[in-house]
């Protein structure tokens, strides 16, 4: 290990500014990222189940309205 | 095993959703590694002093966006040559990554060159041909959205990757081809590693790290795009996910 104290660590030998908003926007970055793949993947899975639920209901009533022609 | 097996939709979507999980992890343990020996193992720079540990960062973050660049251009001729479905989806996949770790490497850059060039940016070879790299990963993304067929916008694609793909050994080269302020490379297969050996260490499971992590997001992210594109295919109806659960 080698630092002596938290204060010394965060303080970086005075690059603090550099290192840490170098590490800090990778993390950013990163968690964006894969916060957005996330949220890309469960919009396009609610979009197929409601397609699947549109099918299922002209499938039931084939003389109604189709279900996406109900407003 | 039958590579071919995997290179249509289906079986790769499977194959995907089972290795991303494990990859994912692999990444956390290499990067928490990697972390603890750059940031509190490895010892202070003689030159640069606790400064130089941006290299932790921007090192691995610079190799990862030429290596997907060189990876796009790689499903691009694929598809190109065989017309397979999945490669378009693969390159697509890989643009978003490979346009963060650009902009990580130009960012990480900037902050490293001001306490030590003085100065945030410099018009030179590497990092010029960078900046190009970072605008070719926007272009592509551009594109290949604005395309509304999406066979198209794969091949229109996949010459932006094969072409945009020249300029990456001009990135890695640029240190030694021109007079340039960055310095050369830290490590090459020829010589011995000009930094100190846990320094070395640490860059190197960083590296990986941000390599796995690459492989799982792009693994991750290619199976959205295969059910956009085959969401009228039985299979999709059928998987788990989408035939189970309450829209």
């Amino acid at each position: 290990m080698r630092w002596t104290s938290w204060a010394e660590f965060w303080a970086m030998g005075g690059y603090a500014v550099y290192v840490w908003g170098s590490f800090a926007m990778t993390a950013f970055l990163m968690a964006v990222e894969v916060w957005q793949a996330r949220r890309q993947r469960a919009n396009t899975l609610t979009a197929l189940r409601r397609e699947r639920d549109l099918l299922a209901h002209d499938a039931e009533h084939p003389t109604a309205p189709h279900a996406k022609d109900v407003p | 095993m039958n590579l071919f097996h995997y290179a249509s939709p289906q079986p790769f979507y499977g194959l995907a959703g089972r290795c991303w999980p494990w990859l994912a992890a692999l990444a956390t343990v290499l990067g928490v590694a990697g972390l603890w020996l750059g940031l509190a193992v490895a010892p202070t720079d003689a030159q640069q002093g606790e400064g130089y540990r941006i290299i932790f960062v921007h090192v691995p973050a610079s190799w990862m966006s030429m290596i997907i660049y060189l990876a796009m251009a790689f499903w691009g001729v694929l598809g190109l040559v065989f017309n397979t479905r999945l490669s378009g989806m693969m390159t697509r996949a890989l643009a978003p990554t490979g346009a963060i770790f650009a902009f990580l490497s130009l960012w990480t850059g900037a902050l490293w060159g001001k306490p030590m060039w003085g100065t945030w940016w410099v018009w030179d070879a590497r990092l010029t041909s960078e900046l190009i790299l970072f605008f070719l990963y926007l272009g592509y993304i551009a594109l290949t959205s604005a395309i509304d067929d999406p066979r198209r916008g794969d091949r229109a694609g996949a010459l932006v990757a094969i072409v945009g793909a020249l300029n990456v050994p001009i990135i890695y080269f640029s240190v030694k081809w021109w007079n340039t302020l960055h310095q050369g490379a830290s490590v090459s297969l020829t010589q011995a590693p000009s930094m100190a050996r846990l320094m070395l260490v640490a860059m190197l499971l960083m590296a990986l790290a941000f390599w796995v992590y690459a492989i799982a997001l792009v693994l991750y992210r290619v199976r959205t795009l295969i059910l956009q594109r085959e969401q009228h295919a039985q299979w999709v109806r059928e998987l788990p996910e989408v035939a189970g659960g309450a829209a």
